[in-house]
């Protein structure tokens, strides 16, 4: 019964602060002024559906290259000394010790037109537009969100005993078998919760897609913001309508991990 | 001899850290037989066994696979599979996944693998249990998919790393026996490492005991247990009266007060010794008819054979016995000349023989301070100037590990301790030297510890050669 004591305080959090400003956000979205139910504001927020799936595009594009990056980096330092993987998750932890807002603003100006990367560019006689597109959106967030990427992919690789890896080579396996028979299969787990971690924050980010990209890549979030403060009514549709696509798509993942785990 | 082994291992030189792990290892291991690789943890054996499997390499040192080179060969190229410690089953696939995995990698065709696995199975005793999950099963059990796993790959030779180490005894016990029916059966070579010296002695065609990353000793299981090559040897194997001795001329020795009829010979006159008699090997007498007397101490019935501890001259002596003497009465003991066995000391002399030079001293008081391994360490008998270096005799007793836990040596590493009935004689290994030190207490092997020195038993004296250079400073 003490355990239940315990998480009294964190009962009564989730009530306040995820419970009520969800039913709060659904009733925004479904009742006029009146208090009368209403699908105006959902009709009004499929105004915004290539928005949507712009911002559903960039958040899979990214949460793509954040596996494909993450994945090599922590099955190296999952294998790697003692020593040396504190070393390396440390320096991966170090830059989200920085605020996010000014790590933004670097990038701004490391990509800005006449700035130090595209001036390097030039030197070659490469003239490069690195700011205001979809690709530095994408860089912008796979930069933010890698970490979130490789950690839960490092703990499942970490809790691998190293015994199963010589096993897989003394049966026969190359460094390619080891990885597709023993290794992916045993860190599905993590890939599903660093693809949850990345996918689900990155389709909703803002000021990303505001300082790197150019007036054509607004994403859901930027579009969230702007609205909710002349219409509470359509911003709490749209924040609505993301919600349920974003539900939707874990389930599918969950789904298709669960599959992945039993059938190999 | 030569084309009969199938693995060779020359010269093998391991470091770890800068420690020694394994030390010029020769091995040759022949075709279809079952060698097990035997000595405490931390002497090399598990190293020894990941070398042959190729999930290390030597510092130096030739592995030889059928008489050709394999360094550098990786472990899925090599035609050897290993059983690990905990089995390491994949738990992500069930038993049928597990044991097929070697042979789906070997893209054998559907059918055959599901028959080889089937007969492998059977041959383990898990027939049925194709689609059971590897998690869900005993230790025993998740044992022998691990054997199945290995073997159904048809490796030539199988690895065994501490195999039964996780089972209790009984099922460890049923387990040897099956190891050793599944190997005559397979017709492979099987090289098993354990610390069970009964496990050793049950399962092996040749035993090769292991110490501090050498190899102490090869052979037959009754070779290792009746012709110990030395005393640690026997101290490790079986149970053993392990004593100081002098060999007097060839075929006599003196133990225990008494001079013995033996077999050894070659030891030259008067040398000392040390001598291994198995407690089963003493016969019980009448006190007049025994070449040795001695007190009866303790008796425990041991249901096949009484175990008796027998004080004779300041050593207990153990005796495995199917007649008993009540404890205090006075017995007669008698060993035939041929389990007298006798063997070389572990340590080349009898005390410790080192030179030291003087760093400070004063004239006022007869103590210096010498450096003995760069520790600074006070002397209190007699003064010598400064820069001399002396030559410094220590009996064994004159060394104990430091009650204190400093010391002036520290990190000094127990290489090994061997009962000999009064005292335990234990050899160190410090940076430079070896040390040999009698204790009453009993230390663990493989440890690392301070050690302090009692100089008033020393005997010291200045190094003939360095007077010399002393007089230039």
């Amino acid at each position: 019964m003490k355990s239940k004591k315990l998480a009294l305080p964190y009962i009564l959090w989730m009530f306040v602060f995820t419970l009520v400003p969800l039913v709060l956000v659904i009733s925004y979205a479904i009742r006029d002024e009146n208090g009368n139910f209403t699908l105006e504001f959902l009709a009004k927020a499929m105004k915004y559906g290539d928005v949507f799936f712009y911002s559903l595009w960039v958040a899979a594009l990214s949460t793509v290259i954040c596996l494909l990056l993450a994945y090599p980096i922590s099955y190296i330092i999952s294998r790697s000394k003692e020593r040396t993987q504190r070393t390396l998750t440390m320096l991966i932890m170090v830059p989200m010790w920085m605020n996010f807002l000014l790590r933004i603003y670097a990038w701004v100006i490391l990509l800005q037109t006449n700035g130090p990367v595209a001036s390097l560019f030039s030197l070659f006689g490469i003239k490069l537009q690195l700011i205001g597109n979809t690709g530095a959106v994408v860089l912008g967030m796979v930069y933010e969100y890698l970490p979130f990427m490789i950690l839960p992919l490092y703990t499942v690789m970490g809790k691998i005993d190293n015994s199963l890896i010589e096993a897989a080579q003394d049966l026969g396996s190359n460094k390619f078998n080891v990885i597709r028979k023993v290794v992916f299969p045993l860190t599905v787990p993590g890939i599903i919760s660093g693809v949850t971690m990345v996918f689900v924050p990155a389709t909703s980010t803002f000021l990303v897609s505001q300082y790197l990209g150019g007036t054509d890549n607004i994403m859901i979030g930027d579009v969230i913001e702007k609205v909710f403060w002349t219409d509470k009514n359509t911003g709490s549709a749209i924040a609505l309508c993301l919600m349920v696509v974003i539900l939707l798509c874990i389930i599918v993942m969950n789904r298709f991990g669960d599959e992945e785990a039993v059938g190999i | 001899m030569e084309q009969k082994s199938i693995v060779s291992l020359r010269n093998i030189n391991v470091k770890f850290d800068g420690e020694v792990i394994l030390n010029n290892i020769d091995l040759d291991i022949e075709d279809k037989e079952f060698i097990t690789l035997l000595g405490p943890s931390g002497c090399g054996k598990t190293t020894t066994l990941r070398i042959i499997g190729g999930f290390l390499e030597p510092d130096s040192g030739d592995v030889c696979y059928e008489g050709k080179r394999i360094n550098g060969t990786p472990p899925n190229k090599r035609n050897v599979n290993t059983v690990f410690q905990k089995y390491a089953l994949f738990p992500h696939l069930n038993v049928f996944d597990n044991v097929a995995f070697g042979l789906k990698l070997k893209k054998l065709p559907k059918n055959e693998i599901k028959e080889k696995v089937k007969k492998m199975l059977a041959i383990v005793d898990l027939k049925g249990y194709e689609k059971r999950s590897v998690s869900k099963l005993s230790g025993g059990q998740q044992q022998r998919v691990a054997i199945a796993r290995a073997l159904v790959c048809d490796p030539d030779i199988l690895l065994l790393d501490e195999p039964l180490g996780a089972l209790d005894l009984k099922l460890r016990k049923d387990m040897q026996i099956e190891l050793k029916n599944i190997q005559k059966m397979t017709k492979k070579t099987f090289v098993y490492v354990t610390h069970d010296q009964e496990e050793a002695l049950t399962m092996s065609d040749r035993v090769v005991v292991m110490n501090n990353g050498k190899i102490e000793q090869i052979g037959s299981p009754i070779d290792i247990y009746n012709e110990p090559a030395n005393a640690f040897v026997a101290d490790f194997i079986g149970e053993a009266n392990i004593l100081d001795g002098t060999m007097l001329s060839d075929y006599r020795v003196r133990v225990l007060g008494s001079e013995l009829k033996c077999v050894d010979k070659g030891f030259g006159e008067n040398t000392p010794v040390d001598i291994v008699i198995r407690p089963e090997d003493i016969e019980i007498t009448s006190p007049e008819d025994g070449t040795i007397t001695g007190d009866v101490v303790g008796v425990v019935f041991k249901g096949v054979h009484y175990e008796m501890e027998v004080k004779t001259g300041g050593c207990l002596l153990l005796i495995h016995s199917t007649v008993s003497s009540p404890v205090g009465s006075r017995i007669g003991m008698r060993v035939d000349p041929y389990n007298i066995h006798i063997m070389n000391k572990l340590f080349p002399t009898a005390y410790n023989e080192f030179e030291a030079e003087v760093v400070s001293s004063s004239e006022d008081s007869p103590t210096v301070t010498v450096s003995i391994e760069g520790n600074e360490i006070e002397l209190e008998n007699g003064y010598y100037p400064k820069g001399t270096k002396l030559r410094i005799q220590l009996p064994p007793d004159g060394l104990h590990i430091a009650g204190d836990g400093v010391g002036q040596l520290t990190d000094v590493f127990i290489e090994s301790v061997i009962w000999k009935g009064a005292y335990n004689e234990i050899i160190l290994e410090s940076d430079e030297q070896k040390w040999l030190m009698q204790s009453a207490q009993d230390e663990q092997v493989a440890t690392y510890v301070p050690i302090c020195f009692d100089f008033s038993k020393a005997v010291i004296s200045p190094a003939e050669d360095s007077t010399e250079d002393s007089d230039e400073i």
